[in-house]
């Protein structure tokens, strides 16, 4: 394996916060009607990795979720099933057990989401526990504290021993961006993460506003650009929370078709940390099916 | 020098927010001598759309209200409608009302509300029962808000009409996307605007602009819309709304008359029955 290496943060760039914002109402004018639009809404769908992350989670609340995520909407035919569930560690066994057999993956939070408030210790436990249950993608989050302080050997040594207790599982960095302030510090942790072997970038656990947001993936989205450029090696990107519209959805591939290029455009390199989009989608779908305006109601809530 | 008089834009209002249409369309309305009143917006399928979205996300909060306090922001609206009479009477004159029948339309509409404010915390009392069935349960009925109702306001009949077609359905609790006049739109752009200065929640009221002949369809289809109220006329758009409201069996409503009274709060209403499980008290004899 070759030497990994923290990055020399004296070279990174410094993220122009305005021109970031206006790149992201640029995109947000961009139009996608008719065909376009229901391929674009098809490949949202196929992106979205369906969470339930919350206290109250059960077997039964998660394989009825598994169940939505390989039959999005039988009364629609040609759609496809979203690309992973979310789950905490203690459900993924139940989780892979209800997906058998539907090529749906099954992707576990660990190291103490969301805080990530605990000891080295714990967190590979709880990352070994995931994977030994099966889980296909980990979803660590970094310590945000440790970060801030500047202290980022720390949050570089913790990145790549997970990814070494991931084993053939891919790994994805959660950098919880509402919790780093500025863009400039979402850049660096970024280039830490993606040096220490993170497979897919995160913004957020979903868990703290704001969550995902456009100027913040897209400062994520060219940090990916310019490692690909330096090292040759393809980083997904997934933003969570937040986004629940078609539309926001759409807004997302365009932005990701514009910064990172067509190769980026499948669910291997990009995802959606998502629970309520899927059903917007779906409805969207209908509604170009059908040129009906739908409701929620007749959608089957997870 | 002449003062070059300042012209209002009439806009549509959603979700407690007055945009343009999202289309960019409008049509112009010309007074009596065929001189440009205004510019107003043509609304189309997606500002509909956009409204439901808006009444859907209102009807939680707006339902769950006590009727009393919904009677004490109709009563609102009434007070803010009072207060603007000379603005309301200026443009029904503008659009070809006689002055007399003018100030009689608004103190009508104005009174209206308040009729209607007072029986939000009533109307429960009237149409609830208590209903003798054989077993031991006491079973009672009571009206619920439908949801999100869409109206299409009379035609010739600027506020008043949207004022007796609305005032019933959120005095009941539902949230509504109501399209104006397209004849006479000014004071149903006005009456937005007292709703807004009147403690109505963003998204109870949303008012559209624009024609049936185009909309109709679509407020009939809608699969998140409850309850279509209708004061059109137009034999086809009926029966063609009546055939699409069963895409999710919508209350429809037709309406050739504009009067009031409790029976319009009903229309927007479900009975919802319950059956509670009571102690049998003794042979023969019913708890209740």
């Amino acid at each position: 394996m070759a030497q990994l290496q923290i990055p020399d943060f004296r070279k990174s760039t410094i993220v122009d916060q305005v021109g970031i914002e206006e790149r992201v109402s640029r995109f947000n004018t961009r139009s996608i009607k008719k065909e376009s639009k229901v391929k674009g809404l098809k490949l949202v769908l196929s992106m979205i990795d369906l969470t339930t992350l919350e206290g109250k989670d059960t077997e039964g609340k998660v394989k009825q979720m598994c169940y939505k995520a390989a039959h999005p909407h039988d009364a629609l035919s040609g759609l496809p099933t979203v690309a992973a569930v979310c789950v905490y560690p203690t459900m993924v066994g139940t989780a892979k057990q209800a997906l058998a057999g539907t090529g749906v993956k099954v992707a576990s939070v660990s190291t103490a989401f969301p805080s990530g408030q605990s000891t080295r210790q714990v967190k590979l436990l709880d990352t070994k526990f995931a994977v030994e249950h099966g889980a296909d993608e980990i979803d660590m989050v970094i310590s945000r504290g440790e970060f801030l302080k500047g202290n980022y050997a720390f949050v570089f040594d913790e990145i790549a021993a997970i990814k070494e207790a991931c084993g053939t599982a891919r790994l994805k960095v959660i950098f919880e961006t509402g919790e780093l302030s500025t863009l400039d510090n979402v850049r660096r942790a970024s280039e830490l993460a993606m040096h220490a072997g993170a497979d897919f970038i995160k913004t957020s656990t979903g868990k703290i506003s704001p969550a995902a947001t456009m100027p913040v993936t897209l400062v994520m989205l060219e940090a990916i650009r310019d490692f690909y450029y330096a090292t040759g090696k393809m980083v997904g990107m997934k933003p969570a929370g937040g986004i629940s519209t078609a539309k926001s959805g759409l807004q997302y591939l365009v932005m990701l078709h514009e910064t990172l290029g067509a190769d980026w455009l499948t669910n291997k390199w990009f995802r959606f940390g998502a629970s309520s989009l899927a059903n917007d989608v779906l409805m969207q779908l209908v509604k170009e099916k059908t040129g009906v305006y739908q409701s929620k109601e007749y959608f089957s809530a997870d | 020098m002449t003062r070059l008089e300042v012209l209002k834009t009439y806009k549509i209002y959603i979700g407690g927010q007055f945009p343009r249409t999202e289309s960019g369309r409008y049509y112009t309305l010309t007074g009596k001598d065929s001189t440009p009143l205004a510019n107003v917006c043509l609304s189309s399928r997606k500002d509909f759309r956009n409204a439901v979205v808006a009444a859907r996300a209102a009807f939680a909060g707006w339902s769950s209200r006590p009727g009393f306090n919904r009677g004490q922001i109709l009563y609102r609206i009434a007070e803010m409608l009072e207060g603007r009479k000379e603005q309301f009477v200026a443009e029904l004159i503008l659009q070809g009302a006689a002055p007399k029948a003018a100030l009689e339309e608004v103190m009508t509409a104005t009174d209206r509300l308040v009729y209607y404010a007072g029986w939000c915390d009533k109307y429960q009392a009237l149409f609830s029962s208590v209903n003798p069935v054989a077993s031991s349960h006491f079973n009672f009925s009571v009206p619920e808000a439908t949801g999100v109702v869409a109206i299409i306001a009379p035609e010739s009949n600027s506020l008043l009409g949207l004022v007796t077609a609305l005032a019933p359905v959120i005095a009941g609790g539902n949230t509504c996307v109501a399209l104006a006049s397209t004849s006479m739109p000014l004071c149903a752009v006005t009456f937005a605007e007292v709703v807004h200065a009147s403690d109505v929640p963003a998204g109870v009221v949303n008012i559209l602009t624009g024609t049936s002949k185009e909309l109709h369809s679509h407020f009939a289809s809608h699969m998140d819309v409850n309850a279509l109220i209708c004061y059109g006329t137009d034999k086809t758009e009926i029966t063609r709304m009546k055939e699409l409201a069963s895409l999710n069996v919508k209350r429809i409503f037709v309406h050739t008359k504009e009067d009031q009274g409790p029976y319009h709060i009903l229309q927007a209403q479900e009975i919802k029955t319950t059956w509670h499980p009571i102690e049998q008290i003794g042979p023969g004899k019913a708890g209740y």
